[in-house]
């Protein structure tokens, strides 16, 4: 993207040249062409703070004669390079034409060493009872670049182990090595400085401002960035070692902004959620409400069975229970910006089978300006796109009420739609047959003739298309509970029962070939290709719609916001 | 025999009759010069600065010209002076004497400096500890004000530039001058890293900014005064005017002397200016410019070439004359002129230990090496003195030291590593026999002076 239009430069480094985005901060650009230059404090999305002086590397720049402005050529006739007589952090320098790096020279070496051993003089070293451990820079790199063992038999700084900065973030103060980047994240990124050092030298410590805390719902980023296991999520404090644990890229559904994820897994059980990189979407960012979403899986409300008629039934009976009722009389669906694009191109084909009105719902809230956007379903975009809305829906389902009324409606289809919250009540869902497809029980269910159990993003693979028309997919993560189906098998399914023709649940590939080729901004989309950062879609059919969103990072509205319209609702 | 003074910039200091007030300053001639250079160009007043060859008096003897020079004038941002009062180099005690005895000297200096850079604003930045200091420099200014010397249309040109007083809080680092930039922000005394951060392009505020020690910027009012090229002829090449050395220690009568650069030896400074050695003692070691500079053995030769004359020279310590040359070429600096002086009474471990423990006092905490490494010479050079030593703990000491300079963000780190680096070296074999000494249980005092 912006890398090709960049200018590209030759830096040499160890005597080998390469091509780099001109300007590019070095410690990047040595990572762009797999060198690696080891750091703490830098982090590509927070100022530079230089502080940390483990990415000191050799630098130099070819000498040019001062009267003449000509290179100086040294006996071989190669250009001479002037080294500066001090190592340089490479954090602070960036990419020119004919920089000269030396990253594993002695004096490199040396200067590592040095500092890993400083690093580790006041550091408690106790990485058995540490949470960070498997994921430790202190780990790593003193492994890759220290000397292996100590000098230091003084007496170590004893620094407050659990202070609370705020409800979801524990410090330990002798863990810290004082990079600054949770400060700087507070100060730069949430914009809400609450962290700084007290006291000086070796003795600082890492606190909150006096009367403040650290409450924002981002504060759980400092968490990630924390090179070392100073900063500790409360939630997942010596829950897990971090090397028993799998990550597995996934989205979050907290709104239509579609942060990048990572959900960390152990034998079917997750422990936490962490952002993924994504320069076009969350950098490397996320909320801590977004984290505590993988709850739901195992959630106290959690539906287990198929139940027809308040009775356990088996998937079988439950599928036929919902064919007879789509037979009864004239059929709604309620569709969601919650289903994937997969489930709602089968409740697509579903409705060409057996045709009803589709009815969505539009759930809208605060945004924050930020990751959290006013759309607060994954997936409004995917209705759209396969056609199950042409516009934006309505925040309730008033239409669907009026219909019930009149008599109009005899089976109701809902996917995960609470419809009593939509403004349905008991009475006239009793007036009608409720299917209900959700993972969740809710207000509505009780009054659902037929419920099929569904399963969490965590437990299905699939796609989403965020507030950008950016699809980006998601990977299973757990499995679901035992005798589950996807949304889309059982729609499959029913399918089948309908047309009469034998039912197999499809893939992800498989409907993928088809939504590619029915709806043109899919088209050429194959699933198993869809980049990890996802893939940006063909807006324009949508451009003059009034979508809720309003600006975010790496988000301008195209339309009027219709921010003021929804409030009332 | 007393020693050869040349008093410019302490013409007036320990004066008989001499008081800080504005009327005994323009009494004295006071005041003129800033009305002379109000005419001229403000490049003019920079090129004369830049033909002096003054060489900033605040420790890093950068040429000020030179500073200036750098100062990006296209910016269109703000420039700002600021004079850097925060002197508390250990040693050090020159600019004190210039701040309460005679401050409208640096007012002049100022308004001067500020005239020729174009500041927009200036501050002065006062080390909290000088607490009349800050009180006698803000009535200085209140009556600069009021002759309309400072302030709005000085002396009743369209230029105005007005002075606040700053009070520092007791760090060490805010005399580091991007260190003193964050404090006068109202921050953390956090040294910036350079590049990007140098004063004069992204100073205070992220605007062009000098920052100038007290002693260079009232040396500012003399260069205007006789001109840049007369200047440039007192001292020796490359180092030209007057160092004000400031000796502390174990000498009879420790003081300062304006002295031109060069026109003295370190001995004759020692012996003629301070009276000797204490009785029956002899002189052991020096700290030449402030306590971070490298030390010197009494007794230990240098010889090479000299650059200025071209002739050979063989020096002992008394032998080296006063100037940042032949100080450079003996292994140190002459810096703030500070002289710290050891005669045979010291144990130069515990010397050492103080040191190391005033540098891990100062630490800001920022970079690893500086934040650690002398945290940890402290505790290394403590237990050295309490009697656990260990043979190998002085080498690692040294190491520790190399571990530091060179690879912090400010000069801090040099600071904290020079004198161990330096006295490691010098003074190893007394060190370990005194490991070697407690070890066995005895106490350690070779010279036989009781120990205080």
């Amino acid at each position: 993207m912006a890398d090709s239009e960049t200018k590209q430069v030759t830096i040499n480094i160890d005597g080998v040249e390469h091509r780099v985005p001109d300007g590019l901060n070095l410690v990047d650009a040595c990572e762009g062409v797999g060198v690696e230059i080891p750091h703490y404090c830098y982090h590509p999305k927070l100022s530079v703070a230089g502080n940390c002086r483990m990415c000191l590397v050799e630098m130099g720049m070819p000498m040019r004669d001062r009267a003449t402005g000509e290179p100086v050529l040294d006996d071989a006739g190669a250009p001479k390079i002037g080294w500066m007589p001090k190592p340089a952090i490479a954090c602070a320098s960036k990419a020119m034409p004919g920089l000269h790096i030396k990253t594993k020279s002695d004096l490199t070496k040396e200067c590592r060493e040095g500092v890993m051993e400083f690093l580790l003089v006041n550091h408690p070293l106790d990485c058995p009872i540490c949470d960070q451990a498997g994921e430790c820079r202190l780990q790593e790199f003193a492994t890759d670049y220290g000397r292996g063992f100590s000098r230091f038999v003084e007496e170590k700084n004893v620094k407050p182990k659990r202070t609370k900065l705020g409800p979801r973030v524990i410090l330990d103060d002798e863990r810290c090595i004082l990079c600054s980047r949770c400060v700087r994240f507070c100060e730069e990124i949430d914009e809400n400085p609450v962290l700084g050092f007290t006291e000086r030298g070796s003795h600082s410590t890492l606190s909150c401002f006096p009367g403040k805390q650290l409450d924002s719902n981002y504060s759980l980023n400092t968490v990630d960035i924390c090179p070392v296991g100073a900063l500790t999520s409360t939630d997942f404090r010596f829950k897990m070692r971090v090397w028993f644990l799998k990550p597995t890229p996934s989205i979050c559904t907290e709104s239509s902004v579609g942060v990048n994820t990572e959900v960390w897994t152990r034998e079917g059980k997750i422990y936490r959620i962490t952002p993924r990189r994504n320069d076009a979407v969350n950098d490397t960012w996320m909320t801590d409400s977004g984290r505590s979403l993988y709850q739901q899986v195992e959630a106290e409300n959690r539906m287990k069975s198929f139940r027809v008629d308040g009775n356990k039934a088996s998937l079988g009976e439950a599928v036929q229970r919902v064919r007879e009722l789509l037979t009864v009389g004239p059929v709604a669906y309620v569709a969601s910006g919650h289903m994937s694009v997969e489930d709602q191109w089968m409740l697509r084909k579903l409705a060409e089978a057996e045709p009803g009105a589709i009815h969505f719902v539009y759930h809208t809230g605060e945004g924050d300006g930020r990751l959290i956007s006013k759309d607060k379903t994954p997936n409004l975009r995917g209705g759209l796109l396969t056609g199950l809305i042409k516009g934006i829906p309505d925040a309730h389902l008033h239409s669907l009420r009026d219909k019930l009324e009149a008599g109009e409606i005899k089976t109701i289809v809902s996917f995960g739609e609470d419809i009593v919250k939509a403004g349905i009540s008991p009475e006239l869902i009793k007036k009608a047959n409720l299917v209900y497809f959700g993972a969740l029980r809710d207000d509505c269910t009780d009054y659902a003739k037929v419920l099929l159990p569904a399963l969490t993003v965590f437990e299905r693979s699939g796609s989403f298309v965020n507030q950008q028309f950016r699809l980006q997919k998601f990977s299973q993560i757990v499995p679901g509970p035992a005798g589950l189906l996807p949304t889309t098998a059982l729609l499959a399914r029913l399918i089948g029962e309908i047309t009469g023709q034998p039912a197999t649940a499809p893939s992800n590939p498989q409907m993928w070939r088809e939504i590619a080729a029915a709806v043109p901004q899919f088209s050429g989309v194959e699933f198993a290709k869809i980049p990890t950062t996802g893939l940006e879609l063909d807006s324009s059919a949508f451009a003059t719609l009034p979508f809720v969103e309003e600006k975010g990072w790496h988000f301008e509205p195209v339309a009027e916001p219709a921010g003021a319209q929804s409030s009332h609702h | 025999m007393a020693i050869k003074e040349r008093r410019i910039v302490y013409k007036h200091v320990d004066e008989e009759g001499y008081s800080n007030d504005i009327d005994c300053y323009i009494k004295n001639g006071g005041y003129e010069v800033q009305k002379k250079a109000f005419e001229a160009k403000p490049e003019d007043l920079r090129q004369e600065v830049l033909n002096s060859g003054l060489r900033g008096r605040g420790g890093a003897g950068f040429p000020t010209g030179m500073k200036w020079k750098f100062l990006d004038f296209k910016s269109g941002k703000p420039i700002y002076l600021v004079c850097n009062a925060d002197e508390s180099e250990p040693g050090t005690y020159k600019d004190r004497q210039l701040l309460y005895q005679d401050p409208h000297q640096l007012i002049e200096g100022m308004m001067i400096s500020a005239f020729a850079i174009g500041a927009k604003q200036s501050f002065i930045y006062i080390r909290g500890e000088f607490i009349n200091g800050a009180r006698i420099l803000e009535a200085a200014i209140e009556e600069a004000r009021a002759k309309n010397l400072v302030g709005d249309n000085i002396l009743g040109s369209d230029y105005s530039c007005d002075l606040i007083v700053h009070r520092g809080a007791g760090a060490y680092i805010c005399g580091e001058e991007t260190g003193l930039i964050e404090s006068l922000e109202g921050k953390r005394g956090y040294p910036r890293i350079k590049p990007p951060y140098f004063p004069a392009a992204l100073g205070l505020y992220m605007c062009p900014t000098i920052v100038n020690n007290v002693e260079t910027l009232c040396q500012v009012k003399h260069i205007i005064d006789m001109g840049g090229e007369e200047f440039s002829k007192i001292g020796v090449k490359g180092d030209s005017g007057t160092h004000i050395m400031g000796v502390s220690g174990l000498v009879q009568k420790p003081g300062y002397f304006e002295i031109e650069a060069g026109a003295c030896t370190f001995g004759e400074l020692l012996y003629d200016g301070c009276g000797g050695p204490l009785p029956g003692r002899k002189f052991k070691a020096v700290i030449p410019g402030g306590l971070s500079m490298k030390i010197l053995k009494w007794g230990e030769r240098f010889k090479g070439k000299h650059p200025n004359t071209g002739e050979d020279f063989d020096w002992g310590v008394e032998d080296i004359p006063l100037d940042s040359i032949s100080m450079g070429l003996c292994g140190t600096a002459l810096s703030t002129g500070g002289a710290i002086i050891m005669d045979d009474s010291v144990d130069m471990l515990e010397a050492m230990a103080n040191i190391n423990a005033f540098y891990a006092h100062e630490s800001c905490g920022q970079c690893t090496p500086c934040r650690e490494g002398s945290l940890w010479m402290n505790k290394l050079s403590t237990r050295m003195t309490s009697g656990h030593g260990r043979e190998q703990d002085v080498p690692l000491l040294l190491d520790i030291a190399d571990q530091i300079a060179g690879r912090t963000i400010c000069a801090h780190g040099e600071a904290a590593a020079w004198p161990v680096q330096s006295a490691v070296p010098k003074f190893k074999d007394e060190y370990l026999d005194k490991i070697k000494k407690q070890a066995n249980g005895e106490r350690y005092n070779p010279a036989g002076f009781p120990l205080i």
